[in-house]
């Protein structure tokens, strides 16, 4: 792998930047691998990644449907914070949250985290309650997290709206380690370093069918570009990941969304962090580029088709437009859905399956992004030593029937 | 954003509706007889197929009834609409349909 620095980039200047590598070769499939990756997203590809470096596994393959990052990793608008309520979430956000500090170094990739902060505004007193008891809760847990009164919101955040409006700001929690990162850095940044490790990572290669064994066991993958053998078969798929399940003659506890977001047109800095309101339906931060990042919740219905209704997209604006008054006037430049794949409770499954060699991870709805170092981490665990690791190991299945819930949607209704 | 046919008003913006989730999930008559396993079933798990979806939607903001929709989950076109209680109508190409 050629390395990344300050003086490499000199180097290749004075040559007309005419001799960089391909990031990652692009193979052909070989007949069998020891673990195959189903989707190429950044989940997929970070347990890529660490199945190779930290579990010396490396007859890896990565199989993509698409192109890499062409799933929710590169459409979701890169919010990252570990503030959850419940032990377990906080235990694999915060693992995700480590992981990211260092991630650029890890992977000798400017993935462009950006620890600028995010902020969680509450509008009415079940909001007050419920963010005071997370920043207990996430104090119990060595996580940051801090309640401002609106004041120090506005101090925090010149650009918001804390006078009279229809759901005035009455404070807000701020977790500082929280923030953004660049969404195709993380996608790429991970292929290149696991195809260093000899991950093969293959795009344009769609699974259509999971084969088993008498002995109902993983035997591999048929795909569009014909059969792959492999023992062990790991599923992040997001959106479609009922759909491969089913293959495999396993049912998944389900559904998936269009979720939608929006930028505008660029503009100088304006904007110093990631302000959320869950209450009415919007969050937003600038990107590097200058655009402002929008979003807010699903759509109403199950769908595949990457696309929402405008009436949601004009809700979110809607209250963006209550919370920071300057941004009236700005226009929106793009507008895209992805498919999110929504548990009951809210939280993800990082699990073995029924079926001896399926593993899956999934479920992270409208908001893995944040987890993708952390998930990839455990998945890989998962998948090289057959069991769960400990930070994983309540995320399962199985929850749902023996009725332990990790009910973040109860907890706080919060999504992203 | 989607045109409704609600079967008792006629095409109305989906403004007016909110989504009730997939259709024809009957709740258990006799809860204490199922395992943990079926009882998980019937409250998490949902089809949620890539093709047709049969689904409740309430006309909230017009006649305020249940009825049900079969919409294409890949085009989000909606196929047909009937009133609650009536079972999936046969369409081609749907092998959930009532004639199965
Ligand atoms: C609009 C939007 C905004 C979001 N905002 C945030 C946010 O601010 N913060 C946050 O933390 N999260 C956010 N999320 C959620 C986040 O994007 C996802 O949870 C996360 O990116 C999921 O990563 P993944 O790698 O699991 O999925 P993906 O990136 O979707 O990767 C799955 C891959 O599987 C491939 N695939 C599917 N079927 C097959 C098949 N049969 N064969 C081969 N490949 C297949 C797909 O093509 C896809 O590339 C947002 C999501 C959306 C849509
Ligand atoms: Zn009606």
């Amino acid at each position: 792998m050629q390395r990344y620095s300050a003086f490499s980039l000199f180097r290749k200047a004075l040559g007309g930047h005419a001799d960089w590598q391909r990031q990652w070769r692009s193979p052909e499939p070989k007949a069998e691998y020891d673990v195959i990756i189903v989707g190429g997203g950044g989940h997929g590809l970070a347990a890529a990644h660490y199945l190779a470096k930290e579990h010396g596994i490396t007859n890896v393959a990565v199989l993509e449907k698409g192109w890499i990052g062409g799933g929710n990793t590169g459409r979701n608008t890169t919010i990252i914070r570990s503030n959850y309520l419940f032990d377990e979430s906080a235990a694999l956000y915060e693992h995700a949250l480590k992981l990211w500090e260092g991630l650029s170094q890890d992977l000798n990739y400017n993935v462009m985290y950006s620890p600028r902060g995010v902020l969680m505004l509450a509008h009415n007193i079940h909001d007050i309650q419920s963010f005071k008891r997370h920043v207990h809760a996430n104090r119990l847990n060595g996580i940051d997290n801090e309640w401002l009164s609106a004041e120090e919101c506005k101090e925090f955040c010149p650009p918001l709206n804390i006078g009279a409006m229809r759901y005035p700001i009455l404070g807000g929690a701020l977790q500082r380690r929280g923030g953004t990162a660049r969404h195709d850095a993380v996608a790429w940044g991970y292929a290149r370093a696991a195809d260093a490790r000899g991950v093969d990572i293959i795009e344009n290669c769609e699974v259509t069918a999971i084969r088993r064994g008498v002995n109902g066991a993983v035997e591999g993958v048929e795909t569009s570009r014909g059969f792959i053998r492999a023992k062990k078969v790991g599923v992040s798929a997001a959106g479609h990941t009922s759909v491969i399940m089913d293959m495999a003659g396993v049912r998944m506890p389900l559904e998936s969304y269009p979720l939608q977001a929006l930028v505008s047109e660029p503009v100088k800095p304006a904007f110093p962090c990631v302000v959320m309101s869950n209450t009415i339906h919007a969050y937003i931060s600038q990107s590097d580029k200058g655009e402002m990042v929008i979003g807010a919740g699903t759509d109403a219905y199950t769908s595949y088709s990457q696309r929402g209704a405008l009436h949601i997209a004009s809700h979110t604006l809607d209250a963006i437009c209550e919370l920071v008054p300057m941004f009236r006037r700005l226009r929106m430049l793009r507008n895209w859905g992805g498919i999110v794949d929504v548990t009951p409770d809210r939280s993800p499954i990082i699990a073995k399956t029924p079926v001896p060699g399926l593993y899956v991870n999934c479920g992270w709805g409208t908001g893995g992004f944040k987890a993708t170092p952390g998930s990839g981490n455990v998945f890989a665990w998962t998948i090289a030593k057959d069991e769960p690791h400990k930070i994983n190991a309540p995320f399962t299945i199985e929850r749902f029937r023996d009725g332990i819930l990790i009910d973040e949607a109860a907890a706080a209704a919060v999504a992203h | 954003m989607l045109l409704i046919t609600c079967p008792h008003c006629g095409p109305r913006a989906e403004l007016e509706f909110a989504y009730a989730g997939e259709a024809h999930i009957a709740r258990p008559t006799d809860p204490m007889a199922l395992d943990d396993e079926s009882w998980a079933r019937f409250l998490y798990h949902r089809a949620n197929p890539k093709g047709l979806h049969a689904e409740r939607w309430r006309h909230l903001h017009g006649c305020a009834q249940f009825f049900n929709v079969v919409r294409d989950t890949v085009s989000d076109s909606i196929v047909t609409t009937y009133p609650a209680g009536q079972p999936r109508p046969a369409l081609p190409g749907d092998d959930k349909g009532a004639t199965r």
